[in-house]
């Protein structure tokens, strides 16, 4: 047992959930108690999706517990099958099912032979892996699903197009930014003049996986889910794949110049190196803003990096090498990809930690007291707490998270977003503390009585402590219609009585 | 009149597919409401991802509560779990100082088994501290039903004498037990009103389940007088009759003026007292409503059905004016509603309509095809349907606002009419810019 406040990264299922509801008419049956549909209540809240999410329950009840699912399953999976006539079905099972070790593949077998729709089992375990794995994984699994089923059905396409095509890899439902990204990666192939062949799981067709193997290359932008299936394409079709985040300057030229060797090695000459200059110089403000002269105010002001895997390399590398400011120490919550991570900061920065305990990360950057911090939400708080400012780069999210204006991390317009969310983090660090030095704000004892109805009405002590309750942004509001009731009914003390009068008969 | 005799509750029941609040929830208010608790979630990482992702800012507030993450080793019994609990009470003990530590059971607990009220009062012995187990999971309750759980357990902890209080030869004491006693958990300001209410009355209010530390837990005697002020509290009142004797006062629930009302008098009519003013007190109240009321009038409203208060909540727009197409609801106890859907019985036949379906374990698809059918003027549900039912001209008010908001007693009936009318008013100042995009279709996919 361990305790626990707060996690980094969801449970297996949230994973698989997040790879179902990406496809188009991909519909997910959990195996779960009842509530544990939550799943539907963050992409619908979070998103904003208009659409009902597909993903359904199976809901496991004292009746399950005592003889077992038995047809429940079974005749649920069809009845989706039915409703809805997806493509795909996908039975999900969660903490629950995992313990009460029903055998679901057998569920999924006779289900299959009445349905219309294919229908698999996700294939992970809640105690062995996290969200983050089960998207890798699943996303694997359908893949080579249809691509054995194109095997069988003889409709796998290997021919490659005839102008170079990438397949990208890894955008997800309640993915960190996914949408913004995907217009910038779309803009960059478009410059780059490569054909996108597949974007998966976004909103791509289960139907059409089957044409994956004729892309040039595969591109997977992040590295919690996608690699896998890129490593099973190069596997099985020989498809190079490009696992650099063109995050930052440094990352896309990068990113830029792989994809260049990789076309270069199917005897398609290219040079970038023009476009990347031009981009960089123009397109991109980041390197200007850098070199500006207001930037130098920058110089050896000190952050701390803390995130995902991708997010937190890519932005400590940024931090370094493009804006000159020293990463006291970096470090991810994605304990399973340690390795890679140290191998990209180790030369960035003096410490690298790697947990997934928030605690931890919270004595970290009260220890080390950096001007910054860029993490996730559960940083902001930590930061809000020490008075830290705190710029959001990763999931674990909230729902402002999910900005409607457009916001890439990727690509040449991420790097102007990144440059400014920097910025502005340490400017308004500087503000505070130029507001300390001169005493704050002015100071608000002056205004309230102004915007107080008339001092001559009193409160009672309870009715006092009653208005200190109701919460900050209200109060002056609930204060003065008191007191303007109180006024109009010539009463000359509040009682509670009287303000709960005055709240029942004052329309607000 | 005649159609009173055809105005009996149906009742239905579906399959159980529909969206809601894991029960673990409750520990959101609980610990907020019992200020000296912890409540420990022994569960696994799902029921720690709800609560994180549920309970929004809270979770940063440096809540009571921690989730007891159960491991493989937890799962296949290689670790003992007395040892492991003691190990991380003992740390909340030594990091938070609680008065009491609550334990919550989850699905996970039921299925291995794990013997949460046979290691309790072990460990309570062995680390000087009181625990209370609750098992709240999503095998047995939905989303309110937590609470229903958790002051189940509490109940047992009520002392059933007041000797260390009143001297035993004190017979006196039997004149001021002419009080009653009220389960539930509320906020302070609605405790305060509610009491405000009653003591108008002069009726005595000798505890509340529960009090807002687990020291101030009310005395409980057999013969005592309880009444419950939520429909959610079934297990609650059943524990307080059949294992602290205690009778209770079966009366609609203090929900709108018109609840609010009845409960009142339900209680002087119990007391043996002759309310005073209460008539003019609801007819004063729906007099300031009359502004929201005008904006809901004749229009329709479908419940899905998630949290419990549906059944109260129907009742009260009935007598506003409204027209319920149906009330799902998780679970229907008609013996601990029976006052409640009397209440509304009568409320259909004054305002001569027809019942409403009750649905219980709803089917949200089934619903969704009812909703398609019938148009309401708004749904009320879950956050999983809200946005989509927008997104298809419906409006809808999301039903765990309900939970959250301060919606008993005189004083707050207005806040409920706030809810309920917010979406209306909100989509009617948008008519300008979304009426033609988001219209309802004839088919809703």
């Amino acid at each position: 047992m361990k305790l626990a406040y707060w996690m980094y990264s969801g449970p297996a299922h949230i994973g698989t959930l997040r790879i179902a509801s990406s496809f188009k008419n991909v519909h997910a049956i959990m195996h779960a108690p009842l509530g544990d549909d939550y799943f539907n209540v963050m992409r619908s809240m979070l998103e904003r999706d208009r659409n009902f999410t597909p993903v359904t329950a199976s809901i496991v009840d004292r009746h399950v517990l005592a003889r077992g699912s038995q047809e429940k399953v079974i005749n649920n999976i069809t009845r989706k099958d039915k409703e809805e006539s997806p493509d795909l079905l996908i039975l999900t099972p969660t903490c629950t099912s995992s313990i009460l070790q029903e055998d679901l593949n057998n569920f999924v077998q006779r289900a299959s032979m009445e349905t219309e729709s294919d229908v698999i089992l996700a294939d992970v375990n809640h105690y062995r892996v996290n969200e983050l794995q089960a998207s890798d994984r699943t996303l694997e699994q359908i893949v080579s699903f249809y691509l054995n089923k194109a095997k069988k059905l003889k409709t796998l396409d290997l021919q490659k197009t005839t102008k170079p095509s990438v397949n990208i890899i890894g955008l997800l439902s309640l993915g960190f930014h996914h949408q913004h990204d995907l217009v910038d990666l779309k803009r960059l192939f478009n410059d780059l003049d490569i054909e996108i062949n597949q974007i998966i799981p976004e909103n791509a067709s289960v139907k059409e996986l089957n044409l994956l193997p004729k892309a040039w290359f595969n591109f997977v932008p992040y590295r919690e889910a996608g690699l896998l299936t890129a490593k099973r394409l190069y596997d099985e079709f020989d498809m190079p794949y490009v696992d650099i985040t063109p995050m930052g300057l440094l990352n896309i030229k990068a990113t830029i110049q792989r994809i260049q060797s990789i076309l270069s090695d199917c005897n398609c000459v290219r040079n970038y190196d023009n476009y990347i200059n031009l981009q960089t110089k123009y397109v991109s403000q980041a390197a200007w803003f850098s070199r500006s002269i207001d930037c130098q105010n920058l110089t050896g002001k000190t952050a701390i990096v803390f995130g995902d895997a991708t997010h937190a390399a890519a932005m400590t590398k940024i931090l370094v090498k493009e804006m000159g400011i020293d990463v006291l120490w970096a470090g991810t919550y994605c304990l399973n990809d340690e390795q890679w991570f140290q191998q990209q900061v180790k030369d960035l920065c003096s410490k690298i930690i790697i947990t997934d305990d928030h605690n931890l990360v919270g004595d970290m950057i009260a220890k080390t007291e950096p001007n910054a911090i860029f993490g996730t939400q559960m940083e902001r708080h930590i930061g809000k707490r020490l008075n830290i400012p705190c710029g959001v780069i990763s999931s674990p999210v909230h729902i402002q998270n999910f900005p409607l204006s457009y916001k890439p991390f990727l690509g040449y317009e991420g790097t102007n977003q990144i440059a400014d969310l920097i910025y502005n983090s340490f400017t308004l660090g500087m503000e505070d503390h130029l507001l300390d030095l001169f005493g704050g704000h002015d100071t608000t004892e002056s205004l309230t009585s102004t915007l107080s109805a008339d001092n001559l009405i009193k409160w009672s002590p309870e009715a006092l402590k009653e208005l200190g309750k109701i919460p900050g942004f209200v109060r002056g509001k609930v204060k003065r219609n008191t007191e303007k009731f109180a006024a109009s009914k010539e009463y000359d003390l509040i009682s509670l009585e009287i303000m709960y009068e005055a709240k029942e008969k004052v329309n607000s | 009149m005649q159609t009173s005799t055809q105005n009996n509750p149906t009742f239905e029941c579906e399959t159980g597919n529909y969206h809601t609040f894991c029960p673990i929830s409750c520990v959101s208010w609980l610990y907020q409401k019992i200020e000296d608790s912890f409540f420990l979630v022994i569960g696994t990482k799902t029921c720690g991802y709800f609560l994180q992702n549920a309970m929004g800012v809270m979770i940063f507030a440096e809540p009571r509560y921690a989730m007891a993450e159960l491991e493989e080793g937890d799962i296949s019994a290689q670790l003992n779990d007395y040892e492991e609990l003691k190990r991380l009470c003992l740390q909340i003990k030594k990091d938070r100082q609680p008065g009491v530590i609550f334990w919550i059971g989850t699905c996970t607990t039921e299925i291995i088994k794990m013997d949460l009220e046979g290691i309790a009062p072990k460990l309570e012995a062995d680390i000087q501290l009181p625990i209370i187990v609750a098992r709240a999971n999503g095998l047995d309750y939905a989303f309110t039903q937590g609470e229903d759980t958790v002051l189940a357990a509490m109940a047992h902890r009520c002392p059933d004498t007041n000797s260390k209080h009143f001297p035993q030869d004190n017979k006196k004491s039997t004149a001021i037990d002419n009080g009653i006693i009220i389960f539930g958990s509320l906020p302070e300001p609605e405790v305060k009103q509610l009491s405000y209410e009653l003591s108008k009355q002069n009726i005595n209010i000798k505890g509340w389940l529960p009090s807002q530390r687990y020291s101030e837990l009310p005395i409980i005697a057999p013969g005592d007088y309880v009444i419950g002020v939520n429909p959610f509290l079934s297990r609650t009142a059943t524990t307080l009759m059949r294992r602290k004797k205690a009778r209770l006062i079966s009366a609609p629930f203090p929900i709108g003026p018109d609840g609010t009302k009845e409960w009142i008098a339900k209680i002087c009519n119990v007391l043996d007292i002759i309310p005073e003013g209460l008539d003019e007190r609801e007819a004063d109240i729906w007099q300031n409503l009359e502004e929201y009321i005008s904006l809901i009038r004749g229009k329709s409203v479908f419940f899905m059905g998630d949290n419990l208060l549906e059944i109260s909540l129907a009742r009260f727009l009935i007598r506003c004016g409204m027209i319920v197409y149906e009330i799902g609801i998780p679970y229907m106890d008609k013996r601990y509603q029976g006052a409640e859907i009397e209440l509304l019985r009568k409320t259909c036949d004054q305002r001569q309509v027809k019942m409403p379906k009750i649905v219980e374990k709803p089917d949200n698809y089934n619903q969704l095809d009812r909703i398609r059918d019938l148009q309401p003027d708004l749904v009320i549900t879950g956050m999983a349907h809200a946005n989509p039912l927008e997104a298809r001209g419906i409006n809808t008010k999301w039903s765990v606002e309900f939970t959250f908001a301060q919606i008993h007693g005189f004083t707050n009936s207005k806040d409920i009419l706030e809810l309920i009318t917010r979406p209306l008013r909100r989509n009617n100042g948008l008519k300008a810019i979304s009426d033609n995009i988001y219209t309802r279709p004839t088919s809703v996919n």
